[in-house]
């Protein structure tokens, strides 16, 4: 990945809360498993920056290598990774995913 | 170019040979998969870590040839 690319996702995981790396937006997701990403993080009722990888060739192929993750999307907490859509899923479904964020002091509707 | 279910199958237990290992094809089309992959090697690990082994073991087919395959990973 190019040095631009990295710190332009390096500064964007780092300067959010919560932060989705996803093909499409959370009004027009391009992606079943982008769309299902939104749809979790609509429920838990957080606010959250979202990147459409689909808009910048050399974040779409960085992010990849960033966590060593072949796969879009990507949720990011506090700068961590935290994985991706079925990860997220998993975390939903058992309420681990609303915990990690009330741990990581980020405010959540429900 | 799919893959076979057979394929994602044998790679998985070629790099984890303690696995169970199950496919099921989602759309019916050889490109939509969900697996779901067992192990005790995976105790411990962290999902992100366990999911990333599974990956690994499809030497980066995973987002390229195989895009859709959604995956469930569990100790025994």
């Amino acid at each position: 990945m190019t040095d631009d690319a990295r710190s332009r996702i390096d500064s964007t995981v780092k300067g959010n809360d919560v932060v989705l790396f996803m093909k499409g937006t959370p009004l027009f997701p391009q992606c079943g498993f982008s769309s299902r990403a939104v749809a979790i993080l609509e429920h838990l009722g957080v606010e959250y920056a979202s990147v459409d990888v689909l808009q910048d060739q050399g974040i779409r192929q960085g992010i990849k290598e960033y966590s060593d993750w072949p796969t879009i999307p990507q949720l990011y907490v506090k700068g961590e990774f935290i994985g991706g859509s079925d990860i997220m899923m998993e975390m939903y479904e058992s309420g681990e995913l609303s915990q990690l964020l009330e741990d990581q002091g980020v405010a959540t509707a429900h | 170019m799919p893959m076979a279910a057979e394929d994602i199958e044998t790679m998985i237990r070629a790099a984890i040979p303690d696995a169970h290992v199950e496919i099921t094809d989602l759309a019916g089309d050889g490109d939509h998969y969900a697996a779901r992959v067992v192990s005790e090697t995976f105790r411990g690990l962290p999902r992100v870590r366990q999911h990333q082994r599974v990956y690994e073991a499809l030497g980066g087919r995973m987002g390229g040839v195989l895009h859709a395959l959604q995956l469930t990973t569990a100790c025994p």
